[in-house]
C-alpha cells in the first residue's frame, strides 16, 4: 500500500475555521479544498457556472455554501463539515460564521476541534469578532492556532503590513495565554500561500498554510488523568446489571475498586462487558465507551460518578464559573437553571455574577446579567452535592452546559477558588464503617408519633432572637403532644463541643456535629430546632447535606441595628470595644440565606407573631393529621 | 484508540443516550449498509441486544435482494422489525421534480408511522459528508409537528451535550453516524464482518454504491466484488457517492427542499 491508501485511516484532524465577517473564511476554505486536490470531480465547473450565473468572478466560497438561501445572501449561516486530506493526514474543518449572532454554531463546531485556523484581513486587521473569536477559542481549551492573514493582494503583498497586522494578532492572544502555532500571509482568492509557496511573498520564509497545519497534533485523550466514569445508564436486558458510560479520562481494569460519587460507596470492577469482540476485555481507556458489571449490587445511577479512591472528583454544592452565554433570555442572579456536565442533570441557581468580560478588550465590569454572546463570571449553587473537578485539572468534568427552558443557553468551566471541596468534611475518616439498617423506618416513627420529623435550622444574628423562637416553640408543639427537642448552644459546647473553642476551625466543626446530632435526632422520629447563628453558607449547607429531604433553614431576620440594640447579652458592646474579636455582624460577615424555606422578620413583629408564623409553617409541613 | 474505535465509542455514546431520553424510540433501517452498520452499532451499544424496533417504509421498488437480506436478517439480529408501505405517489406534493417526489414517498410513510407508534425520536443513519445539507445536521436534531427541518435556527451542540429538552410536539431525529464518512463504513464493515446486500458488490462490471428504489437508483462502473477491493477504489474516487440517486441532481435546491420537508 502507497503512503496515501494508508492515511485516510488515520482520524482526521479536526480544523475550526473562525474570524471576522468578510475576512475571507470560505473562500480560504474552497480555495484549500482545491489546492489539495480533494474537490469531486465536476465540483470546480459547477462553482464556475454558479459564479457566472450571478455575474460573480470565480468565487470559491461557493464550494461551502451549499444551500440556496446561503447563496442568495452571501454568507454562510451554519457550521457545515467539510473533509480533504494532505499527504501527511485526513482532515475535517468546520467552517465557522462570521456573524455576530451565530456564536452558537461557532462554539458547536469549535469545542470539538483540534485545531484553529484565524483568518485575519490584511486589510483591515483585527476586527471585533477576531477578538471574540479568539476569546472563545481559549475559553474552550482550543490552544493550537494557526493565524492567516488574508488578502495580502490587497495591500500588494507588502511585508511591513503584514508584520503589522501579525504584531497585532500576536500581542491580542498572548493577552489570553494563546501563543499560535503560526502566523503566515496568504491570498486565498488566488490560492497564494496555501498549498505552494507564495512567488508574489518571497520575503516570507515561514512555512505555508497546509505545511503549517500538517505540523499540528491531535488533541490527545486524557488517558493519563485520574479515572472519571460518569455513569450513562444501568442495563438489564439480560441476567448481567451492566452500569454503561464513557471514559470520560484515565483507565480502569476488572478488579480495581471504585468510588462512586455523590454516594460514596464501593465496589469492585468484576467485568467489562462487550459484544462480538476477541476474548475477555480486562482493561479500558478514556474515550472508550463501555460497560461494566460489579462484585456488589450498589445503588448507581446515571449521573453518578466512578472515580479510583485516591483520586475522587470534587464534592461541592457551590461552585464558581466563567460562562459564555448563548440564551435569549439573559442570565440573571436567583434564575435557575438544569446544569448538565457529562451524564449528570442537576438544577442549579446564579448565587451571583461577579463580573461580565468584554472580550473586544478583555475589559471587566461588575454587572446583574449576563446578556446573549455574552461572556461573565457567575457563582452557581445547587440544592445537592455534585461531583466536578475544577476545569483546569480535568476538563471533561470540569465543563458543563445550562438549560433554561427547553434550550442549551450556556456553556461554562468550573473553578473552585474560594470553596472548599467538601468531600473530606463529609467523608467518615474510619474505614470500617457499615451502615446498619434500622428496621423500625423512619415512616413507622412518624406513623406513631403522629406528626413528621425533621431539623428546623433557625439561623440568624446574635438577638435576632433565635433561641427566644426555638424556645416558645418547642414548648407550644410538647403541649400538642409533638416529640420535639431544642439545640442551642450551650447544651452542645458543654458537652458535645467541649472540646472546641471558638476560632474558625472549631466553630465550623462546632456546626458540623450539631448538624449531624440533629441529623440523628430527626431520624429518630424527634422534630428538632437548632439555633445557632451558622454566619457561613458553606457549613448551613453541609448541614442540610446530611439529611437533605429533612432540611428545613429558617432565616430568624432582624436587621443588625435592632439587634444591636437589643443586645441582650451585652455582646454587642463589646464587639465594638474591641473586647471581642470577629463578632458576626460587626467584624465577622453573616451570609443571609438565599433559599431559606421560611423567613422570619423578627425585626418588625412582635415574639407572639413571630411564634405563630413558623408555628403554622411546622403545622403545614409536618403534620400528618389530615394527610 | 485507533480512528475506528473512536467512531465506534462515539455513535455508542450517542445511541444510548438517545435510548436513555427517550421511551418511545425507533431505528430507520433501510437495508443499506450505513443502517446495518448502525444496527451493528446499536448491538454494540446495548451488549446483543437492540432494545426498540428496526423500522423499514417500503416503497415496493426495493430490489429483491434487499428483501431477502431483510428476511434473513430480522430474524438472525433478533429485531424487533416493523414495515410500513409507503403511500401511493398521487398523495406527494406534484410540484416537487420527479425522482424527488417518488424519494418524498417515505417520508410520508415516516410521517405516518411515527404518529401510530407515538414516537418521540428517530433514529437515523445519515453522513455528514454525504451530501451538503445533511453536513449542517445536529446529532440531535429537533422537527416542529409537521416533521420540518429549521436547518437555520439550529441548536447549539457542544461537549457532547445534546438537545434533551424539547416542548410538546417537537420530535427529534438522531444521527449516530454523523461523523463517519463513507470509506469509515467500509472499513468499520470490513473489520467487524458486517453482512450487506450483494448489490454492493461487482457483477458484469457494475456494483451498487448507494441503494435506493430500484427505478431512481443507477450503479457505477466497479469491478470491485469485495470489502477489500472496494475500499481500494473509495480511496482513489473522486466521484461523489449519491451520485447515482437521481433525486440529488434535478436542481440546485431539490434535496435541500426534500430535507426540510422531513426526509431523512
Amino acid at each position: 500500500m502507497s503512503a496515501s491508501q494508508t492515511i485516510t485511516d488515520l482520524a482526521p484532524l479536526k480544523l475550526v475555521i473562525v474570524g471576522h465577517v468578510d475576512h475571507g473564511k470560505s473562500t480560504l476554505i474552497g480555495r484549500m479544498l482545491h489546492d489539495t486536490g480533494s474537490l469531486p470531480d465536476g465540483k470546480v465547473e459547477a462553482v464556475k457556472a454558479m459564479s457566472d450565473r450571478r455575474g460573480m468572478p470565480m468565487e470559491w466560497a461557493f464550494v461551502l455554501d451549499a444551500l440556496q438561501a446561503e447563496r442568495d445572501q452571501g454568507i454562510t449561516i451554519d457550521t457545515t463539515q467539510i473533509f480533504f486530506k494532505t499527504p501527511t493526514r485526513p482532515y475535517v474543518i468546520i467552517d465557522a460564521p462570521g456573524h455576530k449572532e451565530f456564536l452558537k454554531n461557532m462554539v458547536s463546531g469549535a469545542a470539538s476541534a483540534d485545531a484553529a485556523i484565524l483568518v485575519v484581513d490584511a486589510k483591515e486587521g483585527v476586527q471585533e469578532q477576531t477578538r471574540r473569536h479568539g476569546y472563545i477559542l481559549q475559553l474552550l481549551g482550543l490552544e493550537q492556532v494557526v493565524v492567516a492573514v488574508n488578502k495580502m493582494d490587497l495591500v500588494d503583498h507588502a511585508k511591513g503590513r503584514f508584520d503589522e497586522v501579525a504584531g497585532e494578532v500576536r500581542d491580542y492572544l498572548a493577552s489570553m495565554g494563546i501563543t499560535p502555532a503560526a502566523i503566515l500571509p496568504v491570498s486565498a482568492r488566488h490560492g497564494d500561500g496555501l498549498a505552494a509557496k507564495s512567488e508574489n511573498m518571497p520575503w516570507f520564509s515561514g512555512p505555508t498554510l497546509i505545511a503549517a497545519l500538517d505540523a499540528l497534533e491531535p488533541k490527545p485523550l486524557p488517558v493519563e488523568l485520574p479515572l472519571r466514569f460518569p455513569v450513562q445508564d444501568v442495563y438489564k436486558f439480560d441476567e448481567r446489571r451492566i452500569l454503561a458510560g464513557r471514559i470520560e479520562s484515565g483507565k480502569l481494569n476488572v478488579g480495581d475498586t471504585l468510588l462512586f460519587s455523590p454516594s460514596n460507596t464501593r465496589a469492585k470492577v468484576q467485568s467489562i462487558e462487550a459484544w462480538s469482540v476477541n476474548g475477555p476485555v480486562l482493561s479500558a481507556a478514556a474515550g472508550q465507551s463501555i460497560g461494566i458489571t460489579l462484585d456488589d449490587q450498589l445503588f448507581v445511577e446515571r449521573g453518578h460518578v466512578a472515580s479510583h479512591e485516591s483520586e475522587p472528583p470534587v464534592q461541592t454544592n457551590v461552585f464558581r464559573a466563567r460562562i459564555f452565554w448563548l440564551g435569549r433570555a439573559p442570565l440573571e442572579v436567583g434564575r435557575r437553571y438544569k446544569l448538565k456536565l457529562a451524564t449528570l442533570e442537576h438544577p442549579v441557581e446564579v448565587q451571583a455574577i461577579e463580573r461580565v468580560i468584554d472580550v473586544s478588550d478583555l475589559s471587566e465590569r461588575p454587572a446583574d446579567r449576563i446578556e446573549r454572546n455574552e461572556v461573565g463570571e457567575v457563582v452557581l449553587r445547587a440544592r445537592a452535592m455534585l461531583s466536578v473537578d475544577e476545569f483546569t485539572a480535568n476538563p471533561r468534568l470540569g465543563r458543563f452546559v445550562l438549560i433554561d427552558g427547553y434550550d442549551m443557553a450556556g456553556g461554562g468551566l468550573i473553578s473552585m477558588e474560594g470553596f472548599h471541596d467538601l468531600r473530606r468534611a463529609n467523608a467518615p475518616t474510619s474505614q470500617n464503617i457499615t451502615a446498619v439498617e434500622t428496621r423500625v423506618t423512619t415512616d413507622a416513627r412518624w406513623t406513631a408519633n403522629g406528626h413528621r420529623s425533621g431539623v428546623l435550622w433557625l439561623t440568624g444574628l446574635s438577638g435576632a432572637g433565635k433561641s427566644t423562637l426555638a424556645l416558645e416553640l418547642e414548648q407550644a408543639l410538647f403541649r400538642k403532644g409533638w416529640q420535639v427537642y431544642v439545640l442551642d448552644g450551650d447544651n452542645i459546647r458543654f458537652g458535645l463541643s467541649a472540646d472546641l473553642g471558638f476560632a474558625p476551625k472549631d466553630r465550623e466543626e462546632n456546626i458540623r456535629r450539631v448538624g449531624e446530632v440533629a441529623a440523628l435526632f430527626a431520624r429518630a422520629g424527634v422534630l428538632v430546632i437548632t439555633a445557632f447563628i451558622s454566619p457561613y453558607r458553606s457549613d448551613r449547607d453541609r448541614a442540610r447535606a446530611v439529611a437533605p429531604d429533612l432540611f428545613h433553614e429558617v432565616y430568624v431576620n432582624a436587621g443588625l441595628a435592632v439587634c444591636e440594640e437589643r443586645d441582650p447579652k451585652g455582646l454587642y458592646k463589646k464587639a465594638r470595644s474591641g473586647e471581642i474579636l470577629e463578632f458576626t455582624g460587626i467584624s465577622a460577615p453573616y451570609e443571609a440565606p438565599d433559599n431559606a424555606e421560611v423567613e422570619i422578620d423578627t425585626g418588625a413583629l412582635p415574639l407572639p407573631q413571630s411564634v405563630e408564623q413558623l408555628l403554622s409553617y411546622v403545622e403545614a409541613n409536618f403534620s400528618t393529621k389530615g394527610s | 484508540m485507533n480512528h475506528l474505535d473512536s467512531l465506534e465509542a462515539q455513535s455508542v455514546y450517542i445511541l444510548r443516550e438517545a435510548f436513555n431520553k427517550f421511551d418511545r424510540l425507533g431505528m430507520l433501517w433501510s437495508l443499506g449498509k450505513d443502517s446495518n452498520v448502525m444496527l451493528w452499532l446499536a448491538k454494540k451499544a446495548f451488549f446483543g441486544h437492540v432494545p426498540f424496533p428496526a423500522m423499514f417504509c417500503d416503497t415496493g421498488k426495493k430490489f429483491p435482494e434487499m428483501y431477502a437480506f431483510q428476511k434473513e436478517y430480522s430474524e438472525k439480529w433478533g429485531l424487533n422489525f416493523i414495515r410500513r408501505d409507503c403511500p401511493p405517489i398521487e398523495e406527494i406534493d406534484p410540484t416537487l421534480p420527479p425522482a424527488a417526489r417518488s424519494a418524498a414517498r417515505k417520508t410520508e410513510a415516516l410521517k405516518r408511522l411515527i404518529a401510530e407508534l407515538d414516537l418521540q425520536a428517530v433514529i437515523a443513519g445519515i453522513r455528514r459528508d454525504e451530501e451538503a445539507t445533511r453536513a449542517k445536521e445536529r446529532v440531535f436534531s429537533p422537527r416542529g409537528e409537521n416533521a420540518e427541518w429549521d436547518f437555520r435556527d439550529q441548536p447549539p451542540e457542544f461537549w457532547d451535550q445534546y438537545k434533551t429538552d424539547f416542548a410538546p410536539g417537537t420530535h427529534i431525529r438522531v444521527h449516530p453516524l454523523l461523523h463517519w464518512t463513507e470509506l469509515d463504513i467500509w472499513l468499520y464493515i470490513q473489520r467487524e464482518g458486517i453482512p450487506l446486500v450483494p448489490l454492493y458488490f461487482s457483477r458484469d462490471g457494475k456494483r451498487y454504491r448507494s441503494l435506493g428504489d430500484m427505478d431512481i437508483t443507477n450503479p457505477v462502473a466497479s469491478d470491485a466484488d469485495t470489502v477489500e477491493k472496494i475500499i481500494a477504489e473509495l480511496r482513489g474516487t473522486k466521484v461523489a457517492e449519491r451520485s447515482g440517486r437521481a433525486m440529488d441532481h434535478e436542481a440546485e435546491d431539490a434535496f435541500e427542499r426534500l430535507r426540510s420537508a422531513g426526509y431523512m
